[in-house]
């Protein structure tokens, strides 16, 4: 892997970091005449109550950063100076908690609940794809073909909807809301385990059905191109046998294009999840931002605005060091 | 004609799709004119009814009557949606052409800003805008925002197909016959492209939908006017699946599906048009 490549991909990583950081600055100052922020400390002042005290060095901490007195780079300065040193403020609902600690809890669960489906829906739906496109494989596979293209098409949130009333509400197999029984204490026992799983099967599963159905489309047409190389005919030609062929010289070939809208589509993928865990309550980053809208609760929200960006643009990272691995092109290229 | 009825035969895809299309315009259009869409507003009517002979759809716990709620809002998240992929496919067929054609530093600049815009996820940006305007949101003004995170896709797989072509013979033969860049552009790739700019258009359309109606199910879409996604929102808020409500959500829920099959159905007809290689081999 050159080092040029490498440097270019960091390059790129923090490039997007920036840009997000300078979208979450800049995107609420257009507003016409009003800061939302100072609107909401303002109400919350108004409203009094046991915070008073609170709001008030709220309200004084930040007029002193991003005051109405200070020049806008200067605010913006200060912004990108508080972001490097992962200081996202505190959340205006739950006072003295920051915004750090108010994510911070729900990440695991959405890293987790994430991967896993994303990992499970993209190695079925490529094997599945590139077995459908394969004259070697059984005929029967293309019975799929139909239900995958109606489930590509299909928001993963309103398939998790349409699950939550079948499976939950009315057959009651699994639970209707949340990560785990409310009343469970975490523990690391084999019974929790148990439990968390058995919660996420449904917010996971519509994350696949909706999305294995992009990952073999897409395969398919792929594998339909690579069939017809030269290279494939040839080793058929010398009578490799036929699942060396499909894994060996048409797999991973078509593997390629794959992992690369992997990596551009991890930002829809991610928006998609967030939405699937507001339907199942589940308690992700998807329900904290949630939450912070409907209680107008801005530094949160940018906050896990942040974090959405920086987790995406990392991500995309990891697999763009990855892809040389798979790609020899550029793991050989010296420029 | 012969030849029409031959391709409607082979791109059943397209066909199936434009076909559902037009059957849930008609639908609409029976709707319009026999459904009083005021009812639409809350307290138009009892809270929390099932479907009857008198509300075909029920009423949700504000009092909206759902039939009519789904008649008023179906159009507007449409429109969102064609409004912003147009503009995001005018802007993007002009960044990818420049782009993909002129090459050098206009090339490098473009595709970076897209690369970098595709990698910053929409749906966190909208959420950021519309969290502030959220009052005034109109759905044109949502058509504006979604439409600048629209031009991103359109632009990288425009730009692709273009710096194909460009080295092609018959671009090649046409410049050394005298014809400018514009001419080449507009006469030579332009037409070629076609089929392709309808999927990608299809495509952008149905994209912006989807990031609509997320917006609206996050509650953030435009407060002054029904749209299917605040249905959806509403019936979350109001906790309508756990009390057996699936008059209030599922109308939306199917709707938006069926709009989002017969879109994809287009687009992969289109696709197949304009890119033999994925025909079917069968």
């Amino acid at each position: 892997m050159s080092l040029r490549y490498v440097l270019g991909r960091l390059l790129f990583f923090f490039v997007v970091v920036w840009a997000g950081v300078t979208l979450i600055f800049f995107l609420p100052r257009l507003a016409p005449g009003r800061d939302p922020v100072r609107e909401r400390l303002g109400m919350m002042a108004a409203m009094g109550g046991m915070n008073a005290e609170n709001v008030e060095r709220l309200a004084k901490a930040y007029e002193a950063k991003f005051g109405l007195d200070q020049p806008l780079w200067k605010q913006y300065l200060n912004y990108i100076n508080d972001i490097a040193h992962f200081n996202l403020g505190y959340s205006l609902a739950k006072f003295p908690t920051r915004v750090v600690d108010v994510i911070a809890p729900a990440v695991p669960w959405t890293i987790a609940l994430l991967t896993v489906s994303t990992i499970i829906a993209f190695t079925l739906g490529t094997l599945l794809g590139g077995l459908i496109a394969w004259d070697g494989a059984p005929r029967a596979l293309r019975l799929f073909l139909p239900p995958l293209f109606t489930f590509s098409a299909i928001p993963y949130y309103l398939l998790g909807l349409i699950l939550i009333y079948v499976f939950a509400f009315r057959l009651r197999w699994f639970p209707l809301t949340g990560g785990s029984q409310i009343l469970t204490m975490p523990t690391f026992t084999i019974g929790y385990l148990i439990e968390l799983i058995y919660h996420s099967i449904l917010p996971a599963l519509s994350i696949v059905l909706a999305s294995i159905g992009f990952w073999s489309l897409s395969m398919r047409g792929m594998m339909i191109t690579v069939e017809g190389e030269d290279y494939v005919t040839l080793a058929e030609a010398k009578g490799l046998p036929g699942g060396r062929v499909f894994l060996w010289y048409a797999m991973r070939n078509a593997l390629l294009p794959q992992t690369t809208a992997l990596a551009l589509s991890l930002g829809t993928i991610l928006s998609g999840s967030l939405l699937v865990e507001i339907m199942f309550n589940y308690p992700g980053i998807g329900s904290a931002l949630f939450s912070a809208i409907t209680g107008f609760d801005y530094f949160v929200i940018y906050g896990i605005v942040f974090f959405i960006v920086v987790a995406i643009a990392l991500a995309t990272l990891v697999l763009d060091l990855i892809y040389p691995l798979l790609d020899p092109r550029i793991r050989y290229q010296k420029r | 004609m012969s030849e029409f009825w031959y391709h409607i035969r082979r791109n059943s895809m397209l066909t199936i799709g434009v076909i559902t299309l037009l059957l849930m315009v008609v639908l609409w259009l029976v709707g319009y004119f026999a459904v009083d869409i005021k009812n639409a507003a809350p307290l138009s009517a009892p809270t929390d009814l099932p479907p009857s002979r008198e509300h075909p759809l029920g009423t949700d716990s504000a009092g909206r009557e759902l039939l009519a709620v789904m008649v008023a809002g179906a159009p507007t998240t449409l429109q969102i949606g064609l409004i912003a992929g147009s503009l995001g496919m005018i802007v993007g067929t002009i960044l990818g052409f420049t782009a993909g054609y002129f090459g050098g530093v206009v090339d490098a600049v473009v595709r970076s800003a897209a690369d970098v815009a595709l990698t910053v996820p929409a749906l966190a940006v909208l959420v950021v805008i519309a969290s502030v305007i959220t009052k005034t949101l109109s759905p044109e003004i949502l058509a504006l925002i979604i439409a600048a995170l629209a031009w991103m896709w359109p632009t990288r797989t425009i730009r692709s197909q273009v710096l194909t072509m460009r080295e092609r013979a018959y671009v090649e033969v046409a410049r050394l016959n005298g014809l400018n860049n514009r001419e080449i552009i507009f006469k030579e790739l332009m037409p070629n492209l076609l089929p392709y700019l309808a999927a990608s258009f299809v495509g952008a359309v149905s994209s912006a939908v989807l990031a609509a109606i997320g917006l609206e199910a996050l509650g953030l879409g435009p407060q002054s006017e029904p749209t299917l996604g605040m249905t959806i929102y509403w019936a979350r808020y109001y906790n309508g699946l756990p009390r057996g409500m699936w008059w209030w959500w599922a109308p939306p829920v199917l709707i938006i599906i069926f709009l989002f099959i017969a879109l994809f159905m287009i687009a992969a007809g289109l696709d197949e048009i304009a890119n033999p290689r994925a025909r079917r081999t069968t």
